[in-house]
């Protein structure tokens, strides 16, 4: 074989694709690999733009979102995770490393105005924390024009958004964003921060394992 | 196709032979390339080690842990590593061959568009364009980029295959057809998305699918991007420098074959315990532990052919970094079986043992394979003596303890908190509650990591200037090698 390099090719190409196919066909084709869980639902218009910024800020270089089922980590997060809460996640925050805690838990551990105070200076929060302060997303616009684009990606690869969530995906935010800035400045946060994109990352973190709460879980 | 294969002039010489010139310019292109980027990225490597005990080393947006630690990634695997597995792949291919390249035009779009690609990369993951899937961030215009440069990098090498004069393909080659081949179909087969705007993209895949795809493509980069073609690098570089044949010809057929094959598999260890279904876990765990026995295949088979050589290592750089390289190859192909196991799993995932294990094979494997070749090549490439063998030398040394400091460094601080976070005490209560407490304790081991980081760095910058240095020397314009076939 090593004399006929087509030959070599086509032998080589076929034994890679051998395990990869395996393993991945009964992951589409088995529909009970990702039970439905009657409770996980899209995520709104405000918590997409919100996790497309935990995206770009590379919070998941630090931070995981999956618990796993050993009983420390039951006791220290809360429930494992299920395969059923992630059908909506493109990509997928599973993460690889902790140097931070696991957040697949974070959602409504602590206030609004604590992920805001946390974001802008780690410490002022956490003593000792050794994470990087984030002041910009306490500046910066958000971009609701763009939500709709967005959603309509996410709607073409099949999370059920109906035309008209999409269409009012950018008032649907603004209303969301409008609802945690007033909350963060009647507890004595900042005000003025229903157009930045901090309401977004805050009401991304606030949903994360609120789906599975909602179940009982 | 430019025939750059003349008969040869001379007039007393038999007249049905060719003399056949081998593009080395291609080769010292990507070596330098090889050199530049390798520091670039490593000093984005021991910055973002210094973030991690000094937070204030954060500067701002686009110079924040989150988004160059994807930075640092990028550039050492596909840039550094790239660049010198291609720099291998172009000097070793043209001699098994016995051959020139097909298209030089080809080999230089190869060589400015990934160039374009690791620029457009420094660029926008700063800037926080990301996918968020290690080692895949590039958003989807520079996925097109690199499927395009990639497919012209096959072509080339695939007509170059066509027109050899060898009819035998080396053991190299083997490694290099695998290379090719695989990296096309994971980095396409991973990158498929929805495009939302010219920046941002969705992948097709959602959560456990889009999960088992990226860890398929992730370990798999792993595999026939740092594995693979490294290894075709060792076939070729070691037994020229060793000036032995390799040990065993039936050893490298059965560890190839049981290698490509393998490898696929094993991608599911990276998500133990996660919401993938349990049986796709434990088969990703039982390869895993298969992959050992072609792993140290080829560790024997490399660390054997230097057999009846062993004292050459006295006088020779290029054998000290190689035997080291190769010696690292082993140990983390044994550490990776084991890691991959579930119970240890447990206590190694999400900590720094994880990073510690990437980087034994990345210092020691990619970055000591790379660098004994590059000392090998600069005498031939630039017909000069190296400049400095003494401080080659000391790059040897320098890299070798501070690979050594920065895993025992990562070994301890990951084993320490893994133990931490699953602590319990007599009254069933965890013992660390304060996820920080476990952070503290392991920031004396940042610190250590740190230095040892920086010492590799400072090997990296002697290569550098060693380099640059030979190439001064050479005063004439650099020679390409050529050979005499028969016609």
């Amino acid at each position: 074989m090593e004399g006929w390099p087509l030959v070599f090719t086509v032998v080589t190409t076929l034994a890679i694709l051998v395990g990869g196919t395996v393993e991945f066909l009964p992951l589409v084709l088995v529909d009970e690999h990702a039970p439905t869980i009657e409770t996980v639902t899209p995520y709104t218009p405000l918590e997409v733009a919100g996790r497309d910024i935990y995206i770009s800020q590379g919070c998941v270089s630090c931070h995981s979102q999956q618990v796993r089922p050993f009983r420390d980590e039951i006791e220290r997060y809360g429930e494992y995770s299920k395969p059923g809460e992630a059908i909506y996640d493109r990509p997928f925050l599973w993460g690889s490393k902790r140097t931070g805690p696991d957040l697949a838990r974070v959602g409504g551990k602590y206030p609004d105005l604590w992920h805001v105070r946390h974001m802008e200076n780690p410490r002022s929060t956490t003593p000792n924390s050794i994470m990087p302060p984030y002041p910009w997303l306490l500046r910066k616009s958000l971009d609701f024009d763009g939500i709709p684009g967005r959603l309509n990606a996410l709607k073409k690869l099949g999370t059920p958004y109906s035309d008209a969530e999409v269409e009012n995906g950018a008032a649907a935010a603004r209303a969301q964003a409008i609802q945690i800035a007033r909350n963060v400045s009647a507890n004595g946060g900042p005000s003025g921060l229903e157009d930045k994109e901090i309401t977004a990352l805050v009401a991304y973190l606030q949903r994360l394992g609120a789906d599975l709460k909602k179940a009982g879980g | 196709m430019e025939s750059t294969q003349t008969p040869s002039h001379a007039g007393s010489t038999n007249p049905s032979r060719l003399t056949v010139t081998f593009d080395d310019q291609i080769t010292r292109y990507f070596v330098i390339a090889t050199a530049i980027w390798g520091f670039v990225g490593m000093l984005v490597g021991a910055l973002i080690a210094l973030q991690l005990p000094y937070w204030q080393a954060n500067m701002g947006e686009y110079l924040s842990f989150g988004r160059l630690r994807p930075l640092h990634t990028n550039a050492v695997i596909f840039a550094f590593a790239g660049n010198a597995i291609f720099a291998a792949i172009y000097y070793s291919t043209q001699r098994l061959l016995k051959t020139r390249m097909f298209s030089d035009t080809m080999s230089r779009f190869h060589f400015w568009g990934w160039q374009a690609i690791i620029v457009s990369a420094a660029l926008t993951l700063p800037l926080g364009i990301t996918t968020s899937k290690e080692y895949a961030e590039l958003e989807w215009p520079i996925d097109v980029a690199i499927a395009v440069v990639w497919v012209v990098f096959a072509i080339n090498f695939f007509l170059t295959l066509r027109q050899r004069r060898e009819k035998h393909m080396y053991v190299a080659i083997w490694f290099y057809i695998a290379t090719i081949v695989t990296i096309a179909v994971l980095h396409i087969g991973n990158s498929l998305a929805m495009p939302a705007t010219l920046f941002k993209s969705y992948p097709v895949y959602a959560g456990v699918q889009d999960a088992f795809i990226q860890w398929w493509y992730g370990h798999n980069a792993v595999a026939f991007f740092l594995t693979t073609p490294f290894l075709g690098l060792m076939y070729y570089f070691l037994p020229k420098a060793a000036e032995r044949p390799v040990f065993s010809y039936r050893l490298s057929i059965v560890h190839f074959w049981s290698l490509v094959f393998i490898y696929i598999w094993a991608g599911p260890h990276h998500l133990n315990y996660t919401s993938l279904p349990e049986w796709a876990v434990t088969l990703g765990m039982t390869f895993s532990v298969m992959l050992w026995m072609p792993s140290w295949g080829g560790m024997i088979n490399g660390l054997f052919t230097l057999r009846g050589a062993w004292h050459k290592l006295r006088d020779s750089v290029v054998l000290k970094m190689f035997v080291i390289g190769i010696t690292f190859y082993g140990m983390s192909t044994f550490e990776g079986p084991m890691l991959s196991v579930k119970t240890v799993n447990a206590l190694s995932h999400y900590t720094d043992w994880t990073v510690g294990h990437a980087h034994a094979g990345a210092l020691g494997w990619n970055g000591f394979m790379t660098f004994g070749m590059i000392y090998w090549l600069l005498p031939r490439l630039y017909r000069t003596d190296l400049w400095s063998g003494k401080l080659a030398n000391t790059h040897f040394w320098i890299g070798t303890i501070g690979m050594l400091l920065y895993v025992i460094a990562l070994y301890s601080a990951g084993v320490t908190q893994g133990l931490m976070w699953r602590a319990f005490d007599d009254a069933g209560r965890l013992v660390y509650p304060d996820f920080m407490e476990t952070v503290i304790q392991i920031i004396p081991m940042y610190w250590v990591r740190l230095v040892g980081g920086t010492l590799y760095l400072a090997g990296m910058v002697m290569l550098l200037i060693n380099l640059f240095m030979t190439i001064q020397t050479a005063k004439d314009k650099p020679v390409d090698a050529s050979i005499h076939v028969a016609a």
